[in-house]
């Protein structure tokens, strides 16, 4: 009997819960493997299922954000192998199965740390909470893959943000991999999208996106690019987070700061008498 | 209605020199090109002084000072020192606070009253909030050894420009920064009594420095290579030029921005506390106020009692001289900013709304708007999208609390929002979907340096006041 011969996979962009091939037919070789080729009509498409999926997200309590997350890590786990196999060194899928872990436990703890009761000099209740700004979009660090994919996506949505990725072109299947790992994990479809191709071709169209909050820069490294990007994102007023450093060390503790980026402080005043 | 017999504050408290420098290192010095222009009060149109136009030069030599102070004398020095210049400060404006409100009405036209009971209250608790933080940065939860971030340009408005001096310079200087600020070109002169104050304190020069002029000083100052962190409090429109301008810059840039702010009034609301709360959002600084709650929402059930009881209310506004302690509504801040208000006024009208105002004696001199409503308006018109910053309501109905919901978050602004009703699982359920960085329940229009401020979307981003406004000038 002949040897069998293997069933290879399509990578696939990761839309609204679902995997379509970009709309432009597009795809480009990369890892040895064909990969979609992101349009911008990719990315339009990408922010209205991050949009949709918001409303739930955001609405969904802490805890049972925590659990999805900490089921991501479960999924992950259960597919250490099959990133190995993609080239990611076996610590670094450690490091991003405890990351997820780590960002798990924050989504009920944050507001308890970051917010709280202001003790204003009058006779009021005040109390101030964070609350997701909304839609983020999210250019991915080029390497490591796993690692800093997971390191930018999971401080943005445990607090109840959506997100729209633009994964590392030059090693972007562990970004569809993960995409399959979240896929099964009881994220709802929209939380995170991942395309995937040129960051000039959808990052620009995010950047200067108005139904998108936010922008996380991290992986762009041409700075010219991160400049223009940051003079888009200016038009609807997103949120910024610049771009990081080359030596930015991704195994360090990660701080509180990408959460942070993407809060918004909300303060409740009311009076208080009989 | 019965008649009040004028109650003027003495303006005898008020030392005003002809002619004011740019306040560098610690001296009032001349401008480099002798450039001046003149602030004015807004009730009489008089002159109140002269004062100078920083150019690039001034602007250059006050981010130079402000880089030595930081590096030689107010970086280096202990925490609990840095408390210690904040506290004379915050003590130096309670000593001083009824000359500070005097002038702060002279020179912006707000009534008296407010000055004297709002603001100065407000700017000298400020100080003495941050000051306390000065020494305790390490356990205000942004790790275990948050650093200054250096030199700060800082850019206010004039519709409260001695809280807003405070709400940008007492975080600065607490976290261990140096600042440069420029105040509104209309309203310069408590931003340089400020000066005399710092100078009282002994404060190291070039700690504080003030640059006074308009529009291009201020965007020389926030585009000066030397700075390392841009506040701004002002419209949008400027916020989002200074946005592209810090663009690929490490400037850390906090924004506080315009507002379109809805005040939601339900039908179990208490109709006289929640008219109180609307006069308060929209006549308050003459609605001169970027969280005003310029839109009213009420239900429809009660809208014509509601407004019926609002109008009533309105024609026992008293506006009028601004340092009369009867005086409800003050003179509006500028020719241009009246110019405003008239034209997005005659637009509401144009497009179909129904205006009112009621009978109201305006001044012969200076800048007047009677306050205003406007019935009949639908969300597409220009006066329910656009921030007026005027005494100028616009009202419209709901039905139900997700209507209001959506109305309320229909808007590219989110900075605050108002609730009326005695329902309290409503109250917390319409603060959850609200899209707005301070939302008032059966009240409207309070602060407090412990309650942090600031908006969602395009009314801009950071906080300012509490423990998160530190954050806008730390490394975090």
């Amino acid at each position: 009997m002949s040897e069998r011969v293997a069933v290879r996979k399509t990578y696939k962009l990761f839309i609204g819960g679902k995997f379509p091939r970009s709309e432009s037919g597009r795809s480009y070789l990369v890892q040895d493997s064909n990969v979609s080729l992101a349009s911008r009509k990719d990315a339009r498409d990408a922010v209205v299922a991050a949009r949709a999926a918001v409303k739930g997200w955001a609405g969904a309590t802490a805890y049972n954000r925590g659990q999805i997350l900490y089921r991501v890590a479960e999924m992950l786990e259960g597919r250490r192998e099959q990133f190995v196999a993609l080239g990611v060194p076996a610590d670094e899928v450690d490091a991003a199965i405890d990351r997820w872990v780590w960002y798990a436990g924050w989504s009920d703890k944050l507001p308890q740390v970051y917010g709280g009761a202001n003790p204003v000099a009058g006779p009021y209740f005040n109390l101030s909470a964070p609350e997701p700004t909304g839609v983020v979009a999210v250019v991915a660090p080029e390497a490591p893959a796993l690692l800093g994919l997971v390191s930018v996506i999971a401080p943005a949505i445990v607090t109840g943000n959506t997100v729209v990725v633009a994964a590392s072109p030059a090693a972007p299947l562990a970004a569809v991999t993960l995409a399959e790992v979240l896929a099964t994990s009881d994220l709802p479809g929209g939380v995170v999208n991942i395309l995937t191709g040129k960051l000039t071709e959808t990052v620009p169209t995010l950047a200067s996106h108005m139904d998108v909050n936010a922008i996380d820069l991290t992986g762009v490294t041409d700075a010219e690019l991160a400049t223009e990007l940051e003079v888009k994102a200016a038009e609807n007023l997103k949120r910024v987070l610049r771009p990081a450093p080359a030596d930015h060390d991704w195994s360090a503790d990660p701080g509180v700061t990408r959460m942070t980026v993407l809060l918004e402080t909300k303060t409740v005043w009311h009076p208080k008498g009989v | 209605m019965f008649e009040y017999a004028p109650a003027p504050e003495s303006r005898a408290i008020v030392d005003l020199r002809p002619s004011y420098g740019l306040f560098v290192d610690g001296e009032f010095v001349d401008p480099t090109d002798g450039g001046s222009f003149k602030s004015i009060n807004p009730a009489s149109e008089e002159v109140l002084a002269e004062v100078a136009e920083g150019g690039s030069a001034d602007v250059d030599r006050a981010v130079r000072a402000a880089r030595r102070a930081y590096e030689q004398v107010w970086g280096p020095m202990p925490g609990r020192d840095r408390a210690k210049y904040l506290f004379r400060i915050a003590r130096l404006i309670q000593e001083r606070s009824r000359e500070l409100a005097v002038l702060e009405s002279l020179d912006n036209g707000k009534p008296i009253r407010e000055s004297r009971d709002v603001d100065l209250p407000l700017v000298a608790a400020h100080f003495f909030y941050y000051a306390g933080w000065a020494d305790k940065l390490e356990h205000a939860g942004f790790g275990a050894n948050p650093k200054a971030l250096g030199v700060a340009a800082q850019v206010i408005p004039w519709n409260f420009p001695l809280l807003m001096l405070a709400w940008k310079i007492a975080p600065a200087l607490a976290a261990g920064n140096t600042v440069v600020l420029k105040p509104a070109e209309t309203t310069p002169l408590t931003a340089l009594l400020f000066a005399e104050i710092c100078q009282q304190a002994d404060l190291p020069a070039g700690v504080v420095n003030i640059v006074t002029g308009a529009g291009e000083t201020g965007r020389t100052l926030v585009e000066h290579p030397g700075v390392d962190k841009v506040a701004f409090t002002g419209s949008t429109g400027v916020g989002k030029a200074i946005a592209r301008a810090v663009a690929g810059t490490r400037k850390k840039l906090t924004l506080e921005l315009g507002g379109k702010a809805a005040n939601i009034v339900f039908d179990d609301a208490p109709v006289d506390q929640a008219v109180e709360g609307i006069v308060n959002g929209i006549f308050f600084n003459q609605g001169h106020v970027c969280c005003a709650g310029s839109r009213l929402l009420v239900q429809e059930s009660v809208a014509e009692q509601v407004l019926e009881s609002l109008k009533r209310r309105m024609a026992r506004l008293r506006v009028g001289d601004p340092l009369d302690k009867n005086t409800d509504i003050g003179a509006i801040n500028s020719a241009a900013q009246l110019a405003r208000i008239t034209e997005l006024s005659d637009a509401g009208a144009a497009e179909g709304a129904e205006r009112w105002s009621p009978a109201c004696e305006l001044p012969e001199r200076g800048f007047w708007f009677a306050p205003t409503i406007f019935t009949g308006v639908t969300q597409a018109h220009r006066i329910a999208r656009e921030e007026i910053f005027g005494p100028v309501l616009s009202v419209l109905t709901f039905r139900t609390p997700a209507e209001a919901v959506e109305k309320a978050n229909n808007t590219p602004y989110g900075l605050s929002a108002g609730i009326w009703t005695d329902k309290g699982s409503r109250i917390l359920w319409m603060a959850d979907r609200l899209r707005a960085g301070v939302v008032w329940a059966n009240t409207f229009n309070k602060f407090d340096p412990t309650s942090p401020f600031g908006g969602y979307k395009e009314s801009g981003y950071g906080r300012e006041g509490g423990r998160q406004g530190l954050e806008a000038y730390l490394n975090v």
